[in-house]
């Protein structure tokens, strides 16, 4: 366990003011504050450390505490005393400043010297919120169906409707953590990730897709069976089809996001796939095409 | 559909906050208060948004005006990053590892 020092992570100096320190707190809190920064998880860490360093240091009992066995944190028998002492009275807290964070949120060197996250204010905060991501295929969203997260160690069923997009978030209520002073628990917020498909493509509820079809039958005409994400189906191909021609199947795309019932359309591209290993005959016959 | 309504003096007693805060609040068009014989009262849905501005007010020092601002500023961020994740989507169109 490493040594935290407060005092540069607020950076002030040992004989700063508690005004100074909330001073500086306030400022940090003003760049790094996850209310304005809102999932960007640097920010946060950093955040919690500078949390973590006023909590101590705004709490003259604490900050004696800290100044006096911090720096000498190896001497883990003079703690221990403390430790035993402070479970006998623990700390009744400064009544500073509130927020929004969790026993998780602070240090193992800040739990052994002061035994998890203090008690500052008596104001009610919601639980911090919590992130998740969870990763789906393309064909996994394709319909609704329940999962079960695990997130904190806590088991979370959710139903994913058909059609969530990727990046698309969902918020859960109450399933962040523990509120502070009796207050509402935190969300959790799912952030679904889909992975590309090799066959398909999506944008928005559309999708897209290659299929190949022979010289012959683009040529002449026929029949494809051809992959869509509800099955299998055939298509007609029409004679003389050009390379790259683009058919829209409407109703064959992706699920309408809480829609149900309604889908996006698929489009088709045809790939024409030119003959290889051509027979001398083939070749002539080519060439009596050819010179036609 | 109706709206779930919390009295803004248990809002601000649990917040250890001035009722006037509020007023404050609902002046500068930050929060919405609807007024039931005279008495305020909060929509449910705008408490994470008040607790967000509870905590920039006591907890970083941000006066109202600032409060507007970045309240205004965090709107335009998460409306840019939907529309990124819009066109992050598309690109992966064309580039698959994207």
């Amino acid at each position: 366990m490493d040594f935290v020092d407060y005092y540069k992570i607020l950076g002030v100096d040992k004989q700063a003011s508690v005004e100074d320190i909330k001073k500086a707190y306030r400022k940090l809190a003003r760049k790094l504050h996850p209310d304005l920064n809102p999932n960007d998880k640097e920010a946060h860490k950093k955040f919690q450390e500078v949390n973590e360093a006023n909590e101590v240091l705004s709490d003259p009992e604490k900050r004696k505490k800290y100044d006096q066995y911090g720096k000498d944190w190896q001497h883990a028998d003079q703690f221990e005393q403390a430790k035993q002492s402070r479970q006998q009275q623990p700390f009744s807290g400064s009544g500073s400043f509130g927020g929004n964070y969790g026993e998780e949120d602070f240090s193992d060197f800040f739990s052994s010297m002061f035994g998890g996250s203090g008690n500052r204010s008596q104001a009610k905060f919601k639980g911090q919120d919590y992130n998740a991501e969870l990763q789906l295929s393309l064909r996994d969203a394709y319909t609704t169906h329940p999962k079960t997260l695990t997130v904190n160690g806590k088991n979370v069923r959710i139903t994913i409707p058909a059609g969530v997009e990727n990046g698309q978030v969902i918020k859960l209520k109450g399933y962040g953590a523990p509120g502070r002073n009796g207050g509402p628990a935190g969300e959790l917020f799912i952030t679904f990730v889909i992975a590309s498909d090799t066959k398909f493509k999506r944008m928005g509820n559309d999708l897209y897709s290659t299929e190949e079809i022979d010289l012959y039958t683009a040529l002449l005409g026929g029949e494809k069976i051809i992959d869509t994400l509800s099955g299998k189906i055939k298509m007609e191909v029409k004679p003389e089809v050009q390379n790259g021609t683009k058919i829209r199947l409407k109703g064959k795309g992706y699920p309408v996001y809480k829609k149900e019932g309604e889908f996006g359309d698929l489009y088709v591209t045809w790939q024409v796939k030119l003959p290889t290993n051509l027979t001398e005959k083939q070749k002539e016959i080519f060439r009596e095409l050819s010179a036609s | 559909m109706q709206t779930e309504l919390i009295p803004a003096k248990v809002f601000c007693a649990s917040h250890a906050i001035e009722q006037s805060f509020i007023q404050t609040l609902f002046e500068s068009g930050l929060i919405d208060i609807t007024f039931i014989e005279e008495a305020p009262f909060l929509p449910a849905a705008q408490l994470e948004q008040l607790e967000r501005i509870v905590r920039m007010y006591f907890e970083m020092d941000i006066n109202v005006e600032g409060i507007e601002t970045i309240t205004h500023l965090l709107h335009s961020m998460h409306s840019m990053q939907q529309e990124m994740n819009v066109l992050k989507n598309r690109l992966r169109l064309y580039e698959p590892g994207f």
